[in-house]
């Protein structure tokens, strides 16, 4: 099985990163994209019968720092 | 006095602050991360700075579960001293040893200079030699040393007195122009700037010795 976790910086924090990418599509002429926020995609192949309370501890413990990083788990 | 320098697989000022510490006149013992203990009869232990396990994830995240964290975490825990500088403060954040985060530089930059520092309390063994107020003059060398932390937080923060240092000129977006704080006892001290490297007039500034006799001076008394 297969977890797909999604990691993003939180509404209210900075994303310089997004930004700089905001300012380069402008630069490329396409208009109209008010705001990118860039985060990341971590995908775990893991063991049948791991729980999704498995990866969501993954994640509280080492994936995302819940301080300035909220994430989703996908399981499939 | 004792101090422990951790040493992790892409650290770097380890060797630096060891010989800050030992300046001062402090023993040193190197500790690796793979260690589960930290030396007997360590009064302070340094987290340095560095790239631990290459910025993987986010800095200092997989340092921060490495076993010798647990460690100093323990270390902390028992009201022991802790000096985290550079990746090390980001460390030290990772491990929820001190509050908050740092983020990106917000001009993405990585940001190699001496900068200007506001001592902002004199009141704990790294910033006792220095006055409230004082600017001294230390390098910073980091990519992610933005500082961020909640509304609640900055707070506490500013209410307990326990912001150290900040920048003069804000070189990188953080919060509060926030460079270095202090845990709630006022023991373990988190820094973006390397203070090891203006300790010794060969490094072209000596602004960071103090905090380093001040350390050696309480902490051999104590």
């Amino acid at each position: 099985m297969k977890a797909t976790v999604h990691v993003m910086l939180k509404t209210g924090v900075l994303d310089p990163q997004g930004e700089a990418v905001r300012h380069a599509l402008g630069a490329l002429g396409f208009e109209g994209v008010q705001g990118v926020r860039q985060g990341k995609v971590i995908e775990l192949d893991l063991a049948e019968g791991t729980s999704e309370a498995d990866v969501t501890a993954m994640c509280e413990k080492l994936l995302a720092n819940t301080v300035i990083e909220s994430y989703r788990v996908d399981l499939s | 006095m004792k101090a422990a320098v951790v040493v992790f697989p892409g650290s770097n000022c380890d060797r630096d602050l060891a010989v800050a510490f030992e300046a001062a006149g402090a023993d040193v013992e190197m500790v690796w991360h793979k260690d589960t203990e930290l030396p007997g009869g360590v009064d302070i232990v340094g987290v340095p700075g560095g790239f631990s396990f290459g910025d993987y994830l986010r800095c200092g995240a997989i340092a921060a579960n490495s076993p010798i964290c647990q460690a100093v975490k323990a270390h902390a825990t028992r009201g022991g001293y802790v000096l985290g500088i550079c990746n090390g403060f980001q460390v030290l954040t990772e491990t929820g040893i001190l509050p908050g985060a740092l983020l990106r530089n917000a001009g993405l930059k990585y940001i190699c200079k001496t900068v200007a520092l506001q001592v902002e309390t004199s009141q704990s063994i790294y910033t006792e030699r220095y006055n409230a107020g004082d600017v001294i003059d230390i390098p910073i060398a980091h990519h992610d040393g933005n500082y961020f932390a909640d509304a609640a937080t900055l707070d506490s923060l500013h209410g307990e007195e326990r912001v150290a240092f900040t920048y003069a000129d804000n070189p990188n977006g953080s919060m509060d122009d926030i460079a270095g704080i202090l845990s709630q006892n006022r023991r373990v001290l988190g820094m973006m700037p390397h203070p090891e490297r203006a300790a010794d007039s060969g490094h072209g500034g000596t602004d960071g010795q103090a905090l380093f006799r001040a350390v050696a001076s309480q902490l051999t008394d104590a």
